[in-house]
């Protein structure tokens, strides 16, 4: 090989693969920087509760680690864990889910999501998703060679997604629709009727539906409808669940993943080769959680709704337009009337103010214009918060 | 929405009306009302801090005394629990099933000023049969708050 050649060859090679190439860098990495520069910061921005795990389920691990729980578990999860899960799924959804076979542990939905996508899809296959969304949902779809189809929502709309808009979208090559519901970023919540026209077109174009349900505990006022179990929905369905958010269990990394047994079959395939099981540790915690962990979440959610409803009457009161959030813990301002862009309104708000919001723009184009709000914070530090901001946007106005 | 009220003072005393009524939902009017039947109806007996005295200097030592009664015919241990929670160095008076009959919370400026509460006003008290005293050596909860030591939050500014 002549030494033109090689260098020539090398020059064209890169080092990292087109597929994570394709993959656009974070939008907000400024926003990122600009943080990391700024002490005593009021924050909105976080995606977690800031409560601790609860002490019982804390004690189950840490008895399970004094006992010896070290090892490796079977690569579904172990059978006592898929028990509860299976337990949990009839009590609360009135979903039948096999623990043998139609159940699997995952590292959190965002493992989940990912062996859901890969099991899934064919390269071009593509994968109908509401726009804004949790950011993980695109890039789930392109690492598994598969095409997202972004589906405007709008306030307007309550930022729900509609069966006529995911029909539109629809070609030879849709494989699946990606929702999230309860919402992150915007706490938008489907109704069951709404769901149920979304089942429709699944079931009348042949698609799959995955469906993240990491926060179905965390609804105010309204039923959480689990998407699998609407009328022969099981088999279309690849529903993603988690402990992180209800029982306040973010960095032990533990979901599950329930579907027809030969999708949890290939998601399996993947997970065993890719990760053989979830943390031994935090599948002890999680037995213990799904359990006795009922009144620690219904405590938390009676908590997370005092400051929800706080949160939204004080953003509307300062003039930041909120639609009303009936799930997770977001609150998803409206911030057009300053003329601002989410970025410019985020960045303003950290240096003028020293409060840490999200901007929308984050989670897909039609976030421009709003920023996320987080009210899994204290009531005095979201009421500072509402301070700095009135201030701020009282500067800003146009 | 009363309990939701009460669970939210109870939290917080200083919870505004206005507060309360973003948090609930229910008219500031609304909350005020039954705020104000509540104390009239004594649901909510008084507003007060729970304070760390260990971090300001006082004298205070506390005590929890164990009582043996013998109740009395018609009004069991009620008449002597009343007799008892009377003096004013008595914080806390409850009934007990167990070993015992009644608990009860003392202070006072000194060990010694407690010891002498017992011996020479609550031991002589008609019915009580005896008393166990247990000196407060160290607080580490109180009223639901930890006092030292207290988990902080440990999240990152920002997390999508």
């Amino acid at each position: 090989m002549s030494v033109r050649f090689e260098a020539q060859r090398k020059k064209q090679r890169s080092l990292t693969s087109k597929r994570v190439n394709q993959l656009s860098p974070s939008g907000i990495r400024k926003f990122f920087d600009l943080l990391a520069s700024i002490e005593g910061v009021i924050s909105l921005g976080v995606g977690e509760p800031d409560y601790t795990t609860p002490w019982h389920i804390r004690e189950a691990a840490i008895l399970s680690l004094e006992k010896g729980y070290t090892m490796y578990t079977s690569n579904s999860g172990m059978p006592e864990l898929r028990q509860e899960l299976s337990r949990y799924l009839q009590e609360n959804h009135c979903m039948k889910y096999d623990p043998n076979g139609e159940l699997l542990v995952t590292v959190g939905v965002s493992e989940g999501l990912d062996l859901a996508m890969r099991a899934i899809l064919n390269p071009g296959d593509e994968v109908i998703i509401p726009d804004p969304c949790y950011v993980s949902y695109g890039p789930g779809v392109i690492l598994a060679e598969g095409k997202p189809v972004m589906l405007p929502t709008y306030e307007e709309n309550n930022f729900e997604i509609s069966a006529a808009d995911i029909e539109a979208r629809v070609t030879p090559r849709t494989k699946a629709i990606l929702i999230g519901y309860p919402a992150n970023p915007t706490g938008a919540v489907l109704s069951h009727d709404k769901l149920a026209q979304l089942a429709e077109v699944a079931r009348r174009h042949d698609l799959l539906v995955v469906s993240d349900e990491i926060y179905a505990k965390l609804v105010y006022g309204v039923e959480h409808t689990c998407f699998a179990a609407l009328p022969e929905m099981k088999e279309r369905t690849v529903l993603l669940g988690g402990f992180s958010k209800a029982y306040a269990m973010t960095g032990w990394r533990i979901g599950y993943a329930a579907a027809s047994r030969p999708i949890i079959a290939a998601m399996t395939k993947i997970h065993q080769y890719t990760m053989m099981c979830a943390p031994t540790m935090a599948q002890v915690a999680a037995i213990e959680a799904l359990k006795s962990g009922e009144p620690s979440v219904k405590e938390m959610v009676a908590d997370y709704n005092r400051r929800r409803q706080f949160i939204v009457s004080g953003l509307n009161d300062i003039g930041l337009s909120c639609f009303e959030p009936r799930g997770a813990f977001y609150a998803f301002p409206s911030i057009k009337g300053t003329g601002l862009t989410s970025e410019e309104f985020a960045e303003k708000l950290l240096v003028e103010e020293r409060v840490a919001a999200v901007p929308g723009s984050a989670f897909g184009q039609c976030g421009e214009g709003y920023i996320r709000c987080c009210y899994a914070t204290s009531l005095a530090d979201i009421e500072e918060a509402l301070t700095r901001m009135k201030r701020f946007v009282k500067n800003h106005r146009r | 929405m009363l309990k939701e009220i009460l669970k939210i003072l109870e939290s917080d005393a200083r919870t505004t009306i206005k507060q309360i009524s973003s948090m609930t939902g229910a008219a500031a009017t609304e909350v005020s009302k039954l705020i104000r039947q509540a104390e009239k109806d004594r649901v909510i007996l008084k507003y007060k801090a729970v304070i760390n005295w260990d971090k300001v200097e006082d004298e205070q030592v506390w005590a929890l005394i164990e009582v043996k009664v013998s109740p009395e015919p018609e009004v069991g241990y009620d008449a002597i629990a009343e007799r008892v929670y009377r003096f004013p160095q008595v914080y806390t008076v409850y009934l007990l099933s167990g070993t015992y009959d009644l608990l009860v919370v003392a202070s006072g400026k000194s060990e010694h000023e407690v010891a002498d509460f017992v011996a020479k006003k609550l031991a002589p008290v008609r019915g009580v049969q005896g008393t166990v005293t247990h000196f407060v050596l160290k607080r580490y909860k109180e009223d639901g708050e930890i006092l030292e030591g207290k988990e902080e939050v440990k999240r990152q500014t920002v997390v999508l």
